[in-house]
């Protein structure tokens, strides 16, 4: 471990005991918000999960053991919102990677207004996602939608399609809505990762007559490859506590739920607390096994700034 | 021949260029113009508004609370920026400058908070917003929301805290200041540009939240935006009151956008201190 940053008294000595205790002074306010808000909830959330809280029943919950969960397993709605769940992530990661990597290769090159096109794609990003999502509504309307009026003007449909109310095409509609959202962002860090590589080695491709798509997959991508699987599994992250964009989108019609969306509504709509919370638990579960992966896979840059 | 080929990739180059900024500010494009048209002119799709009105704008506050909502969202915003970033400078200080045991186990635990689904302490948080109190209430939302800025507040303050001088630290240790002095007569004014980039951060994200806000207000009037916009209802349940819908939705955005474009660079750069180092 590297003493950089601080100047360090000799270990032991009456300096550094205070400052080692004024360390956790300063630490306190925050660790005790943290344990607020953080720990003491889901630790409360895991409780109701095993027991048969209810909103409409104010009397104390009742241990259930495993009832909750037997419940949810034989749900098909529950089944149905982890299928749309891992459709959305995947279909929508893909894409964001794909074209948040076209976007940034472009931004990475020099041309006149490249200013203009990289706060033009901030804009999506700095939209909120209920807005966002209410804009697109309104595009996707199935009467007065501007989308159905360009593809009918194409000829690409023969008739207006009700976008948010087949629940097949609802999923449609959301993905286009979050890759608009997030393609910002992925955008964002390959550009980071693109601009800190050496520009010698793409002159010396050049010398060597290599084809710029052969330099893509021969040099970029393998040199980016660290800093793209931790911006890839950030937004699997994301994208697995999805709720906002179907909450809006769907009129939380049964077929086309997320995992989030099904545990709020058993939570506040049917009121069954202790349900929820089982489901809740298990997309907590799902997401802590996605960190571990992403805290492995960053370990490096992690331990480094942590050291 | 040599001079076409280059000629036709700088035109497609043109192209793509094009097609990406398009395809980025169309939408917003098409929320503006809707909601400068009113009544039957909302249903034909017209590239631009033939008669361009206020209507929306000016019936969206007196046929909605949306002032309130505005001011609400607001105060809740604020005060989340402001207590994390007190909160963050302190823990910030502590886990950047000073070395104790426990301290790569506590960052590690603090990024992992930032990666909990809000979902999964809905039921426990609604439990103790009940508890304290706080139910249809603002201070509900600012507390909720450290659950989300906090952990990103502490993370980045920490690595823009780290890169400090040492020797300004000791030349103050000399001269018998208190960590708390150092913290923040001598580091605070130096750390400006951070915090205001991670203040801003924390204020986008708690200006966008949803979820909680949905859950734990009840009247309009204690809605902030996103909600308001989200549950927005016409005269029947079926004629949702688009052009309001919109003028609300371009309200909110033009601050945002506009904030996002002033702070541009050091947006990028906490983003990506925020994310890929974190």
């Amino acid at each position: 471990m590297e003493e950089s940053a601080s100047p360090t008294p000799a270990p032991g000595s009456m300096l550094a005991r205070q400052r080692v205790r004024s360390a956790w002074l300063f630490l306190l306010p925050t660790l005790v918000v943290l344990a607020g808000v953080a720990g003491w909830p889901l630790f409360r959330t895991f409780w109701f999960a095993f027991t048969n809280a209810s909103l409409a029943d104010p009397g104390p919950p009742e241990y259930v053991g495993m009832e909750n969960f037997a419940t949810i397993w034989d749900d098909p709605d529950w089944w149905q919102s982890v299928r749309n769940t891992f459709l959305f992530t995947g279909v929508s990661v893909t894409l964001e990677t794909v074209l948040g990597m076209v976007i940034a290769l472009t931004l990475n090159t020099r041309f006149r207004g490249r200013g203009v096109l990289r706060a033009a794609v901030l804009v999506p990003w700095a939209i909120p996602t209920v807005v966002s999502a209410k804009m697109w509504g309104w595009m996707f309307h199935d009467v007065y939608g501007v989308i159905n009026e360009m593809l009918l003007h194409v000829g690409w449909i023969s008739g207006p399609i009700a976008w948010t109310v087949d629940p097949k095409l609802s999923m449609v509609a959301i993905i286009a809505v979050d890759v608009w959202k997030t393609t910002p962002f992925m955008t964002l860090l390959l550009l980071a990762a693109l601009q800190m590589l050496p520009e010698e080695l793409y002159e010396a491709a050049k010398l060597d007559g290599a084809h710029p798509v052969m330099v893509f997959f021969r040099i970029t991508l393998p040199l980016i490859r660290g800093p793209m699987m931790v911006a890839i599994i950030f937004r699997v992250l994301d994208a697995l506590r999805v709720f906002d964009l179907f909450y809006i989108l769907t009129s939380n019609s049964s077929e086309s739920m997320s995992m989030a969306v099904y545990a709020r509504q058993q939570m506040f709509e049917f009121q069954d607390l202790g349900l929820g919370a089982a489901a809740a638990s298990l997309l907590f579960g799902l997401i802590a096994l996605f960190t571990v992966v992403y805290l492995v896979l960053g370990r490096d840059s992690v331990a480094q700034e942590a050291a | 021949m040599r001079q076409v080929l280059s000629w036709l990739k700088k035109l497609g180059f043109g192209l793509l260029v094009t097609v990406i900024i398009v395809y980025t500010l169309f939408p917003f494009y098409w929320a503006v113009v809707s909601s400068l048209k009113q009544g039957t002119a909302l249903f034909v799709v017209d590239a631009w508004p033939r008669n361009p009105a206020w209507h929306n704008y000016v019936a969206v506050f007196t046929e909605q609370p949306f002032g309130r909502n505005l001011l609400n969202s607001v105060i809740v915003a604020t005060s989340v920026v402001l207590v994390s970033l007190f909160l963050a400078v302190t823990a910030s200080f502590a886990l950047a400058r000073i070395q104790f045991r426990g301290r790569t186990l506590l960052m590690l635990m603090i990024l992992a908070v930032s990666m909990f689904p809000q979902i999964a302490v809905l039921s426990g948080m609604y439990e103790l917003v009940r508890a304290l109190g706080l139910y249809n209430t603002l201070p509900a939302l600012t507390l909720s929301y450290m659950l989300f800025t906090l952990p990103f507040t502490v993370w980045v303050m920490t690595t823009f805290m780290r890169e400090l001088p040492k020797e300004l630290e000791e030349a103050a240790v000399v001269d018998g200041a208190t960590p708390w002095m150092i913290c923040f007569n001598v580091f605070l004014p130096l750390l400006k540009p951070a915090l205001v980039t991670t203040g801003l951060l924390a204020f986008i994200a708690a200006w966008n939240e949803f979820l909680f806000a949905l859950t734990f207000t009840l009247s309009q009037e204690a809605r902030t935006v996103p909600v308001a916009i989200a549950l927005m209802s016409g005269a029947s349940q079926h004629e949702l009151p688009w052009g309001l819908i919109m003028a609300a939705s371009v309200i909110v955005t033009v601050p945002l956008i506009a904030l996002v474009l002033i702070f541009q660079r050091s947006i990028v750069s906490g983003l990506t201190a925020g994310a890929v180092k974190g």
